[in-house]
């Protein structure tokens, strides 16, 4: 919201403080000021002139010299504007001035322009003479500056009164600060002038003076002209009505047009800028009738027929149903209730006799009817906070006024108000002690009282009781009157304290250890930490080669995403990791390492009915240096650090359709999948236009988490020798590595310590459909020196055992 | 006899001083003092003398062993030095070639600041704790004061699943799970995804991080909130910064307020960073509305509370000048590997 400050000032005339002081001072009290705006910045050395004479320039066709009489003395100017003529009464910007923008309103510099006294084709010129533009404005809001020229003053600006010589900035209303606000959503009575000018006056502890509302009537009765009908009150819990006629319209005041500019709402005409200014001042939407289009010259208040249209007054069909609230007349519907107006009830400049609107409508109807609608007005927005009943009968009875006051019309005498009273006054228990005790504070109950005082709590000592008023709706019990207490007592001035109390242990709990560990681990093997976003498209599956009826595709639906490729929550965490990893190989970066942990969402049934399961994945993928037994590498580091000391087994029927299926396998720890690992499947690496190797592992959190443990015991260093035996074997191709490994371990007994493949070779030598394999193995006793027959008797066992599976051992 | 030993041992360290390899040191050692060396010679030549004499020349050979013996071992330790030194000479390597690096990964930013936060809670005695991501509407907004047709329900740009479940907007919805634990004093945060109708651009994203932070007990006061949250501010941003409280509205808390802390780039003089006001929005917090703690079981006379929340991009948008937000998602390693 944004209001000049001598708006503000109207109904605090005795506030006084620098732009600075008071955008502090507010923002300190409740009323947060973003940021602030002077209309007369870089506007200097700027007086009122009068042209005494015009005369062609000697030698330019588009320019002529004027002689400028600025008070004290007569300046020569040449302009090449070419709507001014002898006596016209402008503003001058003197030698060594400044004017904040250029002739063409295109946007202002920072440090404004300077206008130096120099000479145009030969002819001497002591300043210039200022277009709208050049003063930082616009004709949007100076609606009677010419469309390309020199503004001049008006009666209006006071014409025959301005003095020549006097501040001519001054003179346009210029002198002034915008200010704008930003309004926490329970605040409200402060989406208007006289809200904010409230909190001004008790933040800088000053008088409030609120509009005085006298109306002329004309002696005729209202219900004369009009009746009014609700038949949903609680969707229009008051609607109030007045009438004025004899309307003229024409241009509305100067200061009312500098007011309502400076909010950012452009002047049209007399009728149409007051009820724009009542709203801004009151916060308060109105909205005014043509009688004559009035069937009946009668209102009803009543919810739309599903499926009914109708034509709102910006030319637009708009599709209606039961929970629209609709203003009708004796025969159809005008206007969208605290919406928009009706394109069959639209004010003309020949209008006569106006009906005047200000109603209260039930604010979160209003918020639904506007989405459905599709239609949010500057009116809805301010309905749909709920306002308070009655600042619709104070608005009506300040338009009205303001209609006869500007010479707009005539007002019939009398009011037509449909009330359905809701709400009694709100009362709270004042407890000093309490607020006190919450706050953290010694302030005297005295101290509290005043502050009561300055925003219009009435306290009852007999009761003990605050009297909320009703235009602060927000404050509903003890806590919000802390609220107010702490906020003019100053936020700044309560103590600072730790809380005391019971002694909390501060920890990390299991789970997010666990996952500390998995990016220690990842970064010392060379991984970067990426995150990826939860939601996906269902392209995905398709990128990822997932069959049909993979369980994968079982993925929650976003009713609402930001477009189908948000629209899934993710099952499977490797879009996030191939994507990036694209972004990486389409950028030339070399030797990729990422990973993640980010959780996956799988429903436990679908459509949702129950939360779903999120699993938390450890995602890494790369390219570029390494291979798969990189991956496996960074795994079993992983393992290792968690204190999982067990043989990791990798199978490799993990049956994952994205990954090359020669080269994939489920890591399993003790019986049980963790994860799987392997090259990305070509096929997805051009999905994903990734065109090198990549690899990815990608171990299942809640599966690792529970064999994971920080407890370590030393077991002792080894004080016996080792003794070691070589094998080198003959194995059939389809024998993996770990099925050998798997049956020295089963055989080697007690004393086996480590084994190690130290050759694998296939080739030339080797026959057919076999490959050379060795193994070193290592014995050790902890409690002797193992002897020759120990050792022997083990290895014969282990050969045995080969030979069983198709091995031959070599010489 | 005894000149006949000054001259061998004359003639032997004339041969060590004059020898330049260790083989010939050698040589020396075994012509002289070997089996059949000269001094064994004299000493075998021994029996032709006197009993008398024996002694004597014994001693005399004895000691021109010792000196050859002495002599030779200093001038073998100065050659091995000398052929060390020689060898040290080859061996001179450029030091400026690139360092053998194990290339060791970067967390993510996030990452970084959150892991400073967690430690400063951790410390004043905070549990962190998680909660779902998918959450049900009553926990991301009824139980925090948000009722149906409530503005800020719709002000939040929530993502739906079905009418009931949804992602949440705000870790906010932690602090109802936690107090319906029913353990009681409480001291939390709660970091974790949140999510918003956003589209992508430079300051906004659909899905981001949030702390939550949560404190319960006795006698809790706005005082011990804006103790607690200066004292977190000191830590995270350095020493000299200072905070300040301002008045706002969250449906949860009352009082609540939004604190800022003095830019850290410029000291609070005015800079572009602090956009000339001197002051950085950081969080928003307050004292738990009293209808929370009620909805989650907790007496509102005999218990209060403040409640915090801080949004995790911010800080580290802010703390490492990172000027855009979508670089937190694309994951180029050059990014990641500045941090």
């Amino acid at each position: 919201m944004n209001t000049a400050l001598s708006w503000i000032k109207a109904y605090v005339p005795e506030l006084e403080c620098t732009d600075q002081e008071y955008c502090d001072a507010m923002t300190l009290s409740g009323t947060k000021v973003e940021g602030f705006e002077r209309l007369d910045k870089n506007l200097e050395k700027i007086v009122v002139g009068q042209i005494e004479q015009i005369e062609k320039h000697p030698d330019a066709d588009k320019l002529i010299v004027c002689q400028v009489n600025v008070g004290e003395r007569t300046v020569q100017i040449v302009t090449g504007a070419p709507n001014v003529k002898v006596g016209d009464k402008v503003p001058v910007v003197l030698d060594g001035g400044k004017v904040a923008g250029g002739h063409d309103g295109g946007p202002l510099p920072e440090e404004g322009i300077v206008i130096k006294a120099g000479k145009l084709r030969g002819v001497a010129s002591e300043g210039m003479m200022c277009s709208i533009e050049e003063l930082g404005s616009s004709r949007d809001m100076y609606p009677e500056a010419p469309e390309s020229g020199i503004y001049i003053f008006g009666n209006e600006d006071g014409g025959e009164s301005l003095q020549l010589g006097s501040d001519a900035v001054e003179a346009l209303g210029l002198r002034d600060t915008v200010f704008e606000y930003e309004i926490t959503s329970n605040r409200v009575d402060c989406y208007s002038v006289l809200g904010i000018a409230r909190e001004a006056a008790a933040t800088f502890r000053k008088p409030f003076v609120a509009p005085k509302i006298e109306i002329k009537e004309n002696g005729e009765r209202v219900e004369d002209y009009i009746s009014v009908e609700v038949q949903d009150t609680e969707l229009c819990p008051r609607y109030t009505a007045r009438v004025c006629t004899n309307i003229k319209i024409g241009p509305s005041p100067k200061w009312m047009q500098r007011r309502l500019a400076a909010s950012g709402i452009r002047p049209i005409n007399n009728l149409v800028d007051i009820t724009n200014y009542v709203m801004e001042e009151y916060g308060q939407p109105m909205h005014a009738y043509d009688l004559e289009q009035v069937a009946g010259h009668k209102i009803v208040v009543k919810r739309a027929k599903d499926g009914d249209e109708f034509e709102t007054l910006d030319g637009q069909v708009r599709k209606l149903d039961h929970d629209i609230l609709m203003i009708c007349d004796a025969e159809k519907e005008i206007g969208l209730a605290g919406i928009m107006g009706g394109e069959n009830s639209k004010i003309t400049d020949n209008v006569k006799t106006v009906l005047l609107e200000a109603a209260t409508f039930h604010g979160t109807n209003i918020r639904k009817s506007a989405k459905r609608v599709g239609l949010r007005t500057d009116a809805s927005g301010k309905f749909e906070k709920g306002l308070d009943p009655h600042s619709a009968q104070e608005a009506i009875n300040r338009a009205c006024q303001l209609i006869q006051e500007l010479g707009c019309g005539e007002v019939v005498g009398g009011m037509v108000d449909v009330y359905a009273p809701g709400k009694e006054t709100v009362k709270i228990k004042f407890d000093a002690e309490a607020i006190n005790g919450l706050l953290g504070t010694d302030i005297s109950k005295e101290e509290m009282l005043a502050i009561f005082e300055r925003i219009e709590l009435k306290y009852d000592a007999q009761s003990g009781m605050l009297e909320i008023p009703s235009f602060r709706q927000d404050l509903q019990g003890q806590a919000d009157i802390a609220e107010e207490v702490a906020r003019f007592y100053g936020y700044d001035k309560i103590p600072v304290s730790l809380p005391t109390g019971e002694a909390t242990t501060g920890k990390l709990p299991f789970k997010l250890r666990v996952e500390q560990k998995a990016r220690d681990i990842a970064e010392y093997c060379g991984f970067s930490q990426g995150m990826c976003y939860s939601f996906e498209s269902p392209k995905v599956f398709d990128k990822l080669l997932l069959p049909e009826d993979s369980p994968f595709r079982q993925a929650i639906t976003i009713a609402n995403p930001l477009g189908e490729d948000f629209s899934i929550m993710r099952t499977v965490s490797l879009n996030g990791m191939l994507t990036s990893l694209a972004t990486n190989y389409n950028r030339r970066n070399k030797d990729v390492r990422l990973y993640e942990l980010g959780n996956v969402y799988l429903p436990k049934a679908l459509p949702l009915t129950e939360l779903p399961d999120e699993r938390m994945q450890f995602t890494l993928g790369m390219y570029g240096e390494g291979d798969f037994y990189t991956m496996k590498g960074v795994a079993e580091e992983f393992f290792d650090s968690i204190g999982m000391r067990k043989k990791v087994v990798y199978d490799p029927k993990a049956g994952k359709p994205f990954l090359h299926p020669g080269r994939q396998a489920d890591i399993v720890y003790d019986g049980k999948v963790v994860g799987y690992l392997g090259e990305v499947h070509p096929e997805v690496c051009d999905n994903y236009d990734i065109g090198t190797k990549a690899y990815v592992a990608v171990l299942d959190m809640p599966e690792v988490e529970p064999f994971a443990t920080f407890d370590r015991k030393y077991e002792g260093v080894a004080r016996y020798p080792a003794v070691s035996r070589d094998i080198s074997m003959v194995v059939p191709k389809a024998v993996l590595a770990g099925e050998i490994e798997a049956m020295i371990e089963q055989r080697g007994g007690k004393i086996l310590e480590s084994y190690q493949l130290f050759d694998i070779y296939e080739g030339a030598q080797i026959k057919e459909g076999f490959k050379s394999v060795a193994y070193s193995i290592t014995f050790r006793a902890k409690d002797r020196t193992l002897e020759e027959k120990d050792v022997t008797t083990a290895m014969k066992k282990i050969l045995n055992g080969l030979e069983t599976m198709g091995i031959e051992l070599r010489a | 006899m005894k000149e006949k030993l000054e001259q061998i041992k004359a003639e032997a360290l004339r041969q060590i001083a004059s020898s330049e390899a260790l083989d010939k040191l050698n040589e020396i050692r075994v012509n002289y003092l070997g089996k059949k060396g000269e001094l064994t010679a004299v000493l075998k030549g021994m029996k032709e003398l006197s009993p008398e004499e024996r002694p004597k020349v014994g001693q005399w050979v004895n000691e021109t062993r010792e000196e050859i013996e002495k002599v030779l071992e200093s001038s073998k330790k100065k050659m091995e030095r000398a052929l060390r030194e020689a060898k040290m000479k080859a061996e001179v390597i450029d030091v400026t070639l690139p360092a053998k690096k194990n290339n060791v990964g970067h967390r993510h930013p996030n990452t970084i600041a959150l892991e400073e936060v967690e430690r400063i809670f951790i410390g004043m005695g905070y549990e962190v704790v998680e909660g779902p991501e998918v959450e049900k509407d009553y926990y991301n907004f009824e139980a925090l004061n948000i009722p149906d047709g409530h503005p800020a329900k719709d002000e939040q740009d929530t993502f739906y699943i079905t009418q009931d479940l949804l992602l949440r907007t705000q870790t906010s919805s932690t602090q109802v799970h936690e107090m319906e634990k029913g353990r009681l004093p409480i001291r939390m945060i709660a970091p974790g995804r949140v999510f918003r109708s956003d589209e992508v651009d430079a300051t906004h994203s659909p899905s981001f991080h949030q702390i939550e932070g949560l404190v319960i007990d006795k006698r809790i006061t706005f005082a011990d909130l804006k103790g607690t949250l200066a004292e977190f501010a000191r830590e995270l941003f350095g020493e000299k910064t200072r905070v300040k409280f301002r008045p706002h509205h969250f449906p949860f808390t009352e009082p609540s307020a939004e604190m800022d802390v003095s830019c850290f780039k410029c000291g609070g003089s005015g800079c572009r960073f602090c956009k000339g006001s001197g002051w950085i929005e950081i969080l928003g917090c307050g004292m738990v509305h009293p209808h929370v703690l009620e909805m989650s079981g907790i007496h509102p006379k005999e218990y209060t509370g403040f409640a915090f929340g801080v949004g995790l991009e911010r800080i580290a948008l802010l703390k490492y000048e990172i000027d855009d937000m979508r670089l937190l998602y694309e994951n180029d390693i050059r990014f990641l590997r500045q941090f």
